[in-house]
């Protein structure tokens, strides 16, 4: 039977890179010193499996590789081996060289062999350090493969095998009809029962054994064969095996040594032939072996699969059972109308049921079909969630690297890991969330001494949390830093052109002037968050999104930054409007608030556009029907109703003809289907079939600037 | 033909167990660590019982002993699949009442020939 291995490199490599992971977080929260064995056995279990995993499926060079961390591991869980710094470094190390070797072997490259060998020279060293115990580099997989076979001889005739089972060998699944099954399949069998030991029946206790065997095999069969047999009996019963032949038989009756106990290997004089047959055969097979996984295309496996907890899809099926039912109570409402129809048109008066029953039950069916319908994709979309922890667990190990690179002292305190993210907006916000932590651990936190200088404490604090609010998932990064240097800040965006003197900003607005594209104020450009290219950038990824980024801080204490993402990007709460009589939805998670505009509340601010008094706030007014080059004769506005969305963390007002319900809408992209559109940020089909266009706020507020600037929109 | 239950928290090692046992006609159930196993084998009854050593939650020789505790699985072989090679390790699972052992890396074949052993 030939199985295409090749079918299950897939799950290994993933699973295999989710136990480097586990290894990695593992290996940082473990205490040098004795070690908490629970931790530890957590990590030999990940080393273990991707060993187990590696060898089966012929990936040899991760196999012997892992091997040497796991004896290494095995030292430490036992307690021969103190858990020191230097061998936590190093095991760190080493997940990060089978992380390389597994991609190598993923996307079939080449290994870089050297580092692999240096990885091998550290971890042999530590090895050899304080205990005893060789490394047992070469102790390959491969060897114990192939060690039953060394052990082998043939009886060249046959063999006599006495097989006397210990009362108890039942007790642990093992059968002797099964093992005779299994000789009979080497050679000619014959076996004699020895009643001897039977009890009276009275006395006799159903489970033991009682009988014992003399066989004689007959054939040209290796000793080996048959000790497989009874390999896993050899502790519950008393084992012979005699060589047929005559000359042995005689050997025998003398009582010389050619009786073979098959606990204790090799003392026959092998058959030369069989030797030769049995050394020569396993390096080949063992090379040929290699050969074929080196030889064998595979596919670099970027992984488009995910997995999904069993309860998501028993979930699902539970949904799609209860839409079954409610599919047949609608079928029956329609069956029953229809019987209705034709009864009344043979005018017949005798209907079954009153149109108004049949009415009542399709309507109640019809709410079934729609709470079906949501809860279905609820349960669907629930598949694409993974928990952030995904993201989080990235962390502990930069903040780990960073603080001793950067000389600092730095704790990570995460919560809310189980914060369940769209798979795919977890793809995009790994990097923008390295970027912040890389960002608040060099320019955030200070130096030990800058800290207790300040009447700080020593240790600076990270915290990373998540969690939903509303439809959106909230990641904050909030760290005990120094704070945000508002002046600085401020004097550098003038420097740059990014705000003229004369602006009057409020505090918020310059904090989160560092998202202004090309702006950097670290004094030194340090090559852990590099030169300032990095803010503009998160943004803009997070933007892509559907997200926001704020930054709160105060200097001398910390900054906040909060990252606000949407669910999902396949599904979007929206606000339903019109303008010039066409309908579109803007994202609900843009939305502050939508009211009625009092014309008290409007300025007219000479050479700009209008603005409306929010509150104590002067905010922007966009007519959306002069951003869409609609005819827009309103000159008063009293009355009209206003959306208030935010756009770079700024309110603006967007006027709008009417708002009609909200709902949630599945996205399709525009640019797949028509082209880019500035304004637009996809389009989906509502409910009447009828297609809406969904705005992007940002964009509505650029094309608002351009038109405002080129005197389109009169002042 | 037979039912059998895989035990590894390992899903490829799983899969590939379970995808070769599937091909020579066997019914399989899959367990990804002892507890879950332990609660297929009280609601169901197997021919046999494969099961990986390491594993969380319960490893797989506290497993086999668990097993051998219950009426039905007195007598039901049960192979662990081991990555050591030495005697220790294949007598812990003996000791705890396993009817044998498969030695990894094992390929599809060895898996076959060796559950035969055991099917009756």
């Amino acid at each position: 039977m030939s199985i295409d291995m090749s079918q299950f490199h897939e799950a290994f490599f993933e699973e295999s890179f989710e136990g480097l992971e586990i290894m990695e977080s593992e290996l940082l929260t473990l205490d040098v010193g004795e070690g908490d064995v629970e931790i530890i056995n957590t990590i030999f279990r990940a080393a273990h499996s991707i060993k187990g995993g590696a060898g089966t499926f012929g990936f040899m060079n991760v196999s012997e590789f892992t091997h040497v961390m796991e004896t290494l591991l095995d030292e430490m869980r036992d307690g021969s081996r103190d858990v020191t710094q230097f061998a936590v470094d190093s095991l760190l190390e080493s997940v990060d060289v089978l992380r390389t070797m597994l991609e190598s072997a993923r996307d079939n490259t080449e290994v870089d062999e050297e580092m692999v060998a240096a990885r091998y020279a550290v971890l042999n060293d530590i090895l050899k350090e304080t205990t005893n115990s060789e490394a047992p580099v070469e102790d390959s997989t491969v060897d114990a493969q192939s060690g039953v076979v060394d052990v082998a001889s043939v009886g060249g005739e046959g063999w006599t095998i006495s097989f006397q089972p210990h009362t108890d060998l039942l007790m642990a699944g093992n059968d002797p009809v099964r093992m005779f099954r299994a000789l009979a399949e080497l050679g000619e069998l014959n076996a004699e029962v020895d009643f001897s030991s039977l009890l009276p029946f009275s006395e006799l206790a159903p489970e033991d054994l009682y009988l014992s065997w003399t066989v004689t095999l007959v054939g040209d069969i290796a000793q080996a064969d048959i000790e497989e047999v009874f390999e896993w009996v050899e502790d519950d019963c008393d084992l012979t095996i005699t060589p047929l032949s005559s000359e042995a038989e005689k050997e025998s009756l003398e009582g010389a040594d050619p009786v073979l106990e098959v606990a204790e290997p090799i003392q026959t004089a092998p058959v030369k032939s069989a030797v030769k047959e049995a050394t020569v055969e396993p390096p080949a097979k063992a090379t040929e072996t290699i050969k074929k996984a080196v030889a064998k295309p595979k596919k670099p496996a970027e992984s488009a699969s995910i997995r999904v907890g069993i309860d998501k899809v028993d979930e699902i099926i539970n949904l799609v059972g209860e839409l079954v039912i409610t599919q047949s109570m609608l079928d029956q409402a329609g069956e029953d109308l229809e019987a209705n129809a034709e009864a009344s048109a043979a005018g017949s008066d005798e209907t079954q049921k009153t149109n108004a029953d049949i009415l009542l039950r399709l309507s109640k069916g019809l709410a079934q079909l729609e709470r079906n319908t949501r809860e279905l994709q609820d349960g669907v979309m629930r598949i694409r969630m993974l928990p952030i922890s995904f993201v989080f667990s990235r962390m502990p190990r930069l903040v780990h690297d960073l603080s001793s690179k950067l000389s600092k002292k730095i704790e990570l305190i995460v919560s809310g890991e189980e914060t369940e993210l769209d798979k795919t907006v977890m793809e995009n916000i790994g990097d923008p969330l390295v970027h912040l932590v890389r960002n608040a651990l060099d320019h955030g936190i200070e130096t030990p001494e800058v800290r207790l200088a300040a009447g700080k404490e020593e240790t600076g604090t990270l915290n990373l949390n998540a969690y939903h609010q509303g439809g959106n998932v909230i990641i904050e990064i909030k760290d005990d830093g120094a704070g945000i240097n508002k002046a600085k800040v401020r004097a550098k965006a003038i420097e740059k052109g990014i705000i003229s003197n004369e602006d009057n900003l409020t505090d918020d607005e310059i904090n989160n002037l560092i998202f202004a594209p090309g702006f950097s104020t670290a004094e030194v450009v340090s090559d852990v968050s590099g030169r300032g290219v990095g803010m503009d950038v998160v943004k803009t990824s997070i933007n892509k999104l559907g997200g926001r980024v704020v930054v709160k801080s105060e200097e001398g204490k910390g900054s906040v930054f909060t990252i606000r993402l949407p669910l999902t990007l396949a599904i979007l709460d929206g606000q339903l409007v019109t303008v010039g009589g066409e309908s579109y939805v803007i994202p609900l998670i843009a939305i502050i608030e939508s009211l009625q505009i009092d014309r008290t509340q409007i300025n007219a601010v000479a050479g700009k556009a209008e603005v409306y008094k929010l509150r104590d706030e002067y905010i922007p007014i966009i007519r959306a029907r002069a951003v869409f080059g609609l005819d827009d004769s309103v000159t008063d506005l009293h009355d009209s109703l206003m959306v208030v969305v935010e756009v770079d963390g700024a309110p603006v007002g967007i006027i709008v003809d009417d708002l009609q319900g909200q709902q949630q809408v599945v996205i399709k992209s525009l640019e797949t289907n028509y082209r880019k559109v500035e304004t637009m940020s996809g389009a989906t089909i509502l409910g009447d079939g009828t297609v809406a266009l969904i705005w992007d706020v940002n964009g509505m507020m650029s094309v608002h600037k351009k038109k405002l600037n080129n005197g389109v929109i009169k002042a | 033909m037979a039912r059998i239950l895989v035990v590894d928290d390992s899903a490829s090692m799983r899969q590939m167990v379970a995808f070769t046992l599937k091909g020579a006609g066997h019914e399989i159930v899959e367990a990804p660590d002892g507890v879950v196993a332990l609660a297929s084998a009280k609601s169901g009854s197997f021919d046999l019982v494969i099961t990986d050593v390491n594993m969380p939650n319960m490893d797989g020789i506290t497993l086999t002993r668990e097993l051998r505790a219950l009426p039905n699985y007195r007598f039901t072989p049960i192979l662990t699949l081991t990555t050591e090679s030495s005697a220790e390790k294949k007598m812990a699972g003996k000791q705890a009442g396993a009817t044998g052992w498969l030695v990894k890396p094992f390929n599809p074949d060895q898996l076959l020939a060796t559950a035969k052993k055991v099917l009756g």
